[in-house]
């Protein structure tokens, strides 16, 4: 039996970390993929270094000076920050799942990838477009999995533990995708996406009431309230919105 | 020309388009929605210190935002 207890904003915080950077990761992948597959390994991994080492200067700039800021201003920044990108996650999650918008799929985005990158035509030396989509692959979608992790690793005190679950989430997408070798479309990104967004929203909401010095009822458990809340508005709206018939059902933009 | 700003100034415009992508993007109503949220439990809580009216308004604020939001592209993509 364990005898440490867990509080329900470690799981929160864990889960949401978790599944943010394994969706992002799988996200990042693909192109990846896409461009060693097309252009050679070499210049795609010269571009994820490169991302890597930035996104490592942008941690080391700005985490320690994240630790200085008065934890209350620091919670009411980044809950309205986490509210706001939650609802955009959500959103777009609810209309994936009601059909109204085209699901991602990774099919799709390596095929796209894989024919633009073809279409260019190769230079002497090193690869510079197979260079620059690895980057811009790697470096936006990891500058998501930072933010992620710093926001919510600094609001809650817990910043190693916030950094230690992305390690893995990344390690572990990374070696799915490694021995699956492209077949990254199978991993359920929408739904991983709609508890990704459920996290966030209920963060958000937490953490704004708490810059603000709302007093939650039991305090860091009001969260898993939070959560069960916005999984429930979600199911409703995913229902409300829904087509009734398959035929009816269109695409709205990215 | 774009590639004749120095790289500071590039560097900047980078950051500042990435956030204004990030935190508005294509839904600038969520962006208004979490403004409004925390003007509005801003007065509850700090100023009029009605702590169970905040409880209650934060959450209903966040909820009825985003319906507001899923429901505007619902119907916009219904009408195409």
């Amino acid at each position: 039996m364990f005898a440490t207890t867990v509080s329900s904003g470690v799981v929160v915080l864990v889960g949401a970390v978790f599944l943010a950077c394994a969706v992002e990761m799988v996200e990042a992948l693909t192109i990846v993929f896409a461009v060693g597959h097309t252009r050679g390994w070499r210049s795609a991994f010269e571009g994820v270094a490169v991302a890597l080492l930035a996104l490592a200067a942008l941690v080391a700039a700005f985490g320690p000076a994240l630790v200085h800021v008065p934890l209350t201003t620091l919670r009411l920044i980044i809950g309205g920050v986490l509210l706001i990108f939650g609802m955009q996650w959500l959103r777009k999650a609810i209309l994936r799942s009601s059909g109204l918008k085209a699901k991602h799929d990774e099919d799709a985005i390596y095929q796209e990838t894989v024919r633009e990158l073809q279409s260019a035509t190769p230079g002497t030396g090193r690869d510079r477009i197979a260079f620059v989509m690895a980057f811009k692959g790697v470096f936006l979608e990891g500058l998501e999995v930072v933010i992620t992790v710093l926001t919510l690793g600094t609001s809650a005190h817990r910043l190693g533990l916030a950094a230690i679950v992305a390690t893995i989430a990344v390690v572990l997408v990374g070696i799915i995708g490694v021995v699956v070798a492209k077949q990254l479309s199978a991993v359920p990104e929408n739904a991983m996406k709609m508890s990704v967004g459920v996290l966030l929203v209920s963060y958000g909401t937490f953490w704004v009431g708490e810059g603000l010095k709302v007093r939650w009822p039991g305090n860091d458990s009001f969260l898993v309230a939070f959560v069960g809340i916005y999984a429930v508005v979600c199911w409703i709206l995913i229902t409300m919105i829904k087509p009734r018939t398959s035929s009816s059902s269109v695409k709205v933009g990215a | 020309m774009n590639n004749e700003q120095p790289l500071v100034v590039r560097l900047l415009k980078g950051f500042g388009m990435f956030w204004w992508d990030f935190l508005v993007g294509d839904t600038p109503e969520l962006f208004v929605a979490a403004l409004v949220i925390i003007g509005a439990v801003s007065l509850l809580s700090e100023a009029w210190h009605a702590n169970t009216a905040a409880v209650i308004v934060l959450p209903v604020l966040a909820v009825a935002a985003l319906t507001i939001s899923v429901k505007r592209a619902s119907d916009g993509a219904k009408r195409k």
